[in-house]
């Protein structure tokens, strides 16, 4: 149907007249809802209700548990909103929302699996346009990827995926390995995960003159969808396509089957997206509105998700099984327990830390009561959120494959395809999101465990997401992105301040750099840090102050070894780090050193006030 | 306000259990409502289609894929034995004639003239499935399986590995403090469903293993003892399929934790008695706790068919109970430091959020312990013990 001019300023019109929005986030344990209001002139969150999700027996049904997280904002704001199960609207006279919407991660999210044909190239491009739309992806399939075909097909058969894509091959070139992994989907026979009776969705975005071949062999047996191919050229990827197809099918397929979905669909006033994809979806429209590089993470209990935007390119990442609760224990099998027992300063025999995890893997809900107890999660923590990195590092490059044109002066830097595209001293702004992070009980802690695990490198503004709402501010931006800006800025992000970090290395208190700061009343104060110091300087949210640095000749703060930089700090709740730490950080490996040197950097931060700031 | 609750564990000496027992794929149902079973029953069964295995042609006979059919000696849906060949070509020269041999005993499944491949099925794999429980059957599911309910006594423990097994309730230990030593398992101890008391460590383990015991129930295991039975560190709690030669659920957690003594006393009420366990857990959303199931003796009066008036009140299958909410009196457990595995009564639930020594604000509630302190433990660090 086309929408003539007329009606476009119509809808405008409309969503700029909104006062009052509902969205929910129906998560796998909890469903959140908030409801936005208009303020004066402004958007702002202003109640939030939550119940548990009741997507699985005894229940069966989640709306229940929409219905049981709406009554709560009703209960705490006074107005009313439903009629019996219905949601009125629009809102009139502090009666009912003008919209609402809603995100759902309830039931697992959306799991995929993607076939590509080489796996460095249109497998990986295949996992970034499944991750990108917020799904899972639970293997990646590859004509070169060392299986067997025997193996490959009992993989297919023995995951069930909510869909597959398959891609393969540039538009022109050749078919048969394309179709060669279609033979392997159809002779697996896969079954989605819901709803058994139902054909599998798949979506073919590969070489388009494999198509006739494709439809023949899996068109009877799958529920197959064409998308136009993510690599049409190897210099190229074009992952819009295939992304939309895979949310239109999380609509009809995945999320028609899940218990209550189909009515909850009818409730709201745009499609329901997946949580991750709406996070994506406003970091993504938060960095193109303030031209920023951003760095995103939200570490849930059982994963984690990193997002970045980097010169306005847009990946994510989602690792499976790392995680606060359910995931605890992954992280200490990934990373090993040395390298959580790093991070503490009182330090627990292994068989204690060991038992503790454990314990907080099969009783996810329980929290710290202890100081003891809140250092060992935070020290897992670090390591979850660094393994993670690591894992985003690994995808968000650029493409592979792609032959380059060099000229005399790139023979002497040779760099292949697939460069990582986070460069840490180009990220403007890292935003942590996720219970530990949110809720630490103090946000100096939140802003030191991304500064240990990300190692920061120049100038960095740091943010938490207060309450979680970025997955109901995501979708809410398809239908209204001022009001879902305008909340982004003000109610959900708090800023943390910023961190001056220095790469390179020396001995123990040499010079590392000098600073000068000049803050907006006039105000001076200057200085200089050895190597492995560590300092936080008052910065409040909105103030800004003018640094200059000078680093000794072995150390770099983003101008080049030795070379002064003059930069602008933004504040936050927790101020100014000036971090002289080293890059990579220096953590001496005798433990009593260890310790000595953990107390001083928590003494230096105040990493752990002895009361409440 | 939306309801608090508290997650227990269910622990009951008398209620009725229903598992719903259904086939991975369509089989045949061998069972009727209102049957009498055992554990051991097999009560439907179905066969899993054989692996697929493929065999590129073309590349071992150097032909063009669009020729594969000319040169295979073998259609789609015919039976080949292992080595038997699938495919020849034809050469001036005889003894330059190469085949393609079948590697393995099946049937043909597909014939690809785009790729030159053939898909060859091993044969099916008969499934049985048993009833696990002593029970009757009280609905069934065509072609799917069947409910088995029995009124039993049920402790659920809090992490378990390995499957289901069944066996007679044995007690090794005198006091649910104490550790189940190797000392203590005997030989009669073979195929029994052993009780310990706070802890299992690595040798006892290996003394139960070699004794034939079915499985272990205990309060607690070191993680550094189940990294080594099981030979990798356990990174997400979803089990039930780990083969370690025998069944083991703990009840209380990680570490040396006293089992809760009545969930000891109810099992030692119990010995001589069979019974059915499984170690199966999952701790994600749809939660599945191990558990342990001794059916009643003497066996009920089989339960009426169904539309005769359904039994309320029964288990279906649900591991986790939800509580309606905390109350001042109730018994509770701690399930966390500084506290941990001590079980005390609510004696306050104040509404404000309380400042815990971490600097975090959290609801809490007042408990008493058994020396009469008075202690504040956050709401979320309890579990309801429920009768």
């Amino acid at each position: 149907m086309q929408v003539s001019a007329k009606d476009a300023i119509d809808v405008t019109t409309q969503w700029t007249q909104m006062k009052a929005i509902l969205a929910t986030d129906c998560g796998s344990t909890t469903t959140k809802a908030i409801l936005i209001e208009k303020v004066g002139e402004e958007y702002r969150q202003t109640f939030r209700g939550e119940s548990p999700t009741t997507v699985e027996a005894p229940f069966d049904d989640v709306t229940r548990g929409v219905l049981n997280a709406i009554q709560e904002v009703e209960e705490l704001s006074g107005r009313k909103i439903l009629d019996g199960e219905k949601i009125l609207t629009p809102a009139e006279g502090g009666r009912g929302v003008d919209i609402y919407v809603s995100t759902s991660s309830a039931g697992g999210g959306l799991q995929m699996m993607v076939a590509g044909v080489v796996m460095a190239m249109t497998a990986e491009s295949a996992q970034r346009c499944a991750l990108g739309a917020g799904a899972i992806v639970m293997d990646v399939l590859a004509s070169n990827d060392g299986r067997a075909a025997h193996e490959k097909i009992e993989r297919i058969r023995v995951l069930r995926p909510d869909m597959i894509l398959l891609s393969g091959g540039t538009d022109g070139g050749t078919i048969s390995h394309v179709v060669e992994l279609a033979e392997y989907i159809r002779a697996a026979d896969p079954k989605p995960r819901l709803g058994g009776s139902f054909k599998l969705p798949v979506i073919f975005a590969g070489n388009k003159d494999a198509r006739g071949r494709i439809q023949d062999i899996l068109g009877d047996r799958t529920a197959l969808v064409m998308a136009d191919n993510i690599r049409p050229v190897l210099e190229r990827e074009n992952l819009a396509p295939a992304r939309h197809k895979i949310h239109d099918l999380f609509l009809e397929h995945v999320m028609a089957q899940a218990p209550g979905y189909g009515v909850l669909m009818g409730w709201t006033g745009a499609p329901i997206m997946p949580t991750p994809a709406a996070v994506g979806l406003i970091m993504e429209n938060a960095a193109r509105a303030q031209g920023l590089n951003l760095l995103g993470v939200d570490i849930g209990g059982a994963t984690t998700d990193v997002f970045s935007v980097v010169d306005g390119q847009f990946t994510r990442t989602v690792s499976a099984n790392l995680g606060m609760s359910y995931s605890i224990s992954n992280v200490l099998a990934e990373a090993g327990i040395e390298k959580i027992e790093r991070w503490l300063a009182d330090p627990l025999a292994e068989q204690e830390m060991r038992n503790r995890i454990k314990n907080k893997m099969i009783r996810p809900t329980t929290i710290p009561q202890t100081q003891a107890d809140l250092a060992l999660e935070q020290a897992v923590a670090r390591e979850a959120l660094r393994l993670a990195l690591d894992q985003h590092k690994a995808l968000a490059v650029g493409l592979k494959g792609v032959q380059m044109e060099r000229t005399i002066a790139d023979a002497f830097e040779q760099e292949e395809g697939g460069k990582s595209l986070i460069d840490l001293y180009r990220i403007d702004l890292i935003i942590g999101s996720g219970g530990i992070l949110s809720h630490a009980p103090h946000r100096v802690q939140a802003m030191m465990m991304m500064i240990d695990a990300y190692q920061p490198l120049g100038l960095t503004q740091f943010a938490v997401d207060s309450i979680f709402m970025m997955p109901h501010l995501g979708v809410l931006s398809e239908v209204n992105e001022r009001a879902a800006t305008e909340v982004f800025l003000k109610d959900c992000l708090v800023p943390l301040g910023s961190c001056l970090a220095a790469d390179g290395r020396a001995k123990r208190g040499e010079p590392c750099f000098a600073y000068a700061i000049r803050f907006a009343d006039g105000r001076l104060a200057q200085g200089a840090l050895r190597f492995g110091e560590i300092l936080r300087i008052d910065l409040p949210p909105g103030a800004e102050a003018d640094l200059q640095a000078e680093p000794s000749k072995g150390f770099d703060l983003g101008a080049g070894k030795g070379k002064a930089v003059k930069l602008q700090a933004k504040g936050g709740v927790v101020g100014l780090i000036l971090d002289a730490r080293g890059r990579p950080l220096y953590l001496a490996e005798e433990e009593s050193e260890r310790v000595a040197q953990l107390r001083a950097w928590a003494k230096a931060v105040d990493l752990y006030p002895t009361e409440e700031g | 306000m939306a309801h608090s609750y508290t997650p227990g564990l269910r622990m009951a000496s008398q209620t009725v259990v229903r598992k719903r027992r259904i086939l991975p794929i369509p089989g045949q149902v061998l069972v009727h409502e209102g049957q009498a079973v055992t554990a051991t029953t097999v009560i439907a069964q179905t066969e899993l289609p054989g692996k697929v295995h493929a065999v590129n042609v073309v590349n071992l006979l150097g032909i063009v894929p669009q020729e594969i059919r000319h040169y295979m000696l073998k259609r789609e849906g015919d039976a080949v034995q292992a080595g038997e060949p699938l495919a020849e070509n034809r050469p001036v020269i005889k003894w330059l004639k190469t085949q393609v041999p079948s590697p393995i005993t099946g049937t043909i499944e597909t014939v690809s003239e785009v790729t030159g491949q053939v898909f060859l099925r091993e044969p099916p794999r008969p499934l049985a499935l048993t009833a696990y429980l002593d029970g009757h059957v009280v609905e069934t599911f065509p072609g799917q399986g069947a409910t088995v309910e029995t009124a039993c006594s049920l402790v659920q423990g809090i992490f378990g590995i390995g499957g289901e097994a069944v066996g007679t309730i044995a007690v090794a230990v005198g006091s649910p403090e104490d550790e189940l030593t190797p000392e203590q398992i005997t030989d009669a101890h073979r195929g029994t469903i052993l009780v310990g008391g706070s802890l299992i460590g690595r040798d006892g383990f290996a003394r139960a293993k070699q004794a034939g015991v079915a499985a272990i129930v205990v309060g607690g295991i070191h993680d550094l003892d189940l990294k080594l039975l099981l030979g990798r560190d356990l990174g997400v709690a979803i089990t039930g399929t780990e083969q370690v030669g025998l069944t083991l659920i703990i009840t209380e957690g990680f570490g040396r934790i006293a089992m809760a003594r009545r969930t000891f006393d109810l099992l030692v009420s119990k010995v001589g008695q069979r019974a059915s366990c499984s170690g199966e857990t999952q701790i994600r959303a749809g939660v599945i706790r191990p558990e342990v199931i001794v059916p009643l003796t003497p066996p009920p009066i089989p339960p009426p068919r169904r539309g005769e008036g359904e039994g309320g009140g029964a288990e279906e299958g649900v591991s986790v109970v939800i509580g309606g909410g905390l109350k001042v009196g109730d018994q509770i457990r701690i399930i966390r430091e500084p506290y941990f595995g001590r079980i005390c009564r609510v004696s306050a639930l104040p509404t404000d959020l309380r400042l815990l020594p971490t600097g975090s604000k959290a609801r809490v509630l007042e408990a008493e312990l058994d020396d009469g302190q008075h202690i504040i433990i956050p709401r979320t660090n309890v579990e309801l013990l429920e009768a």
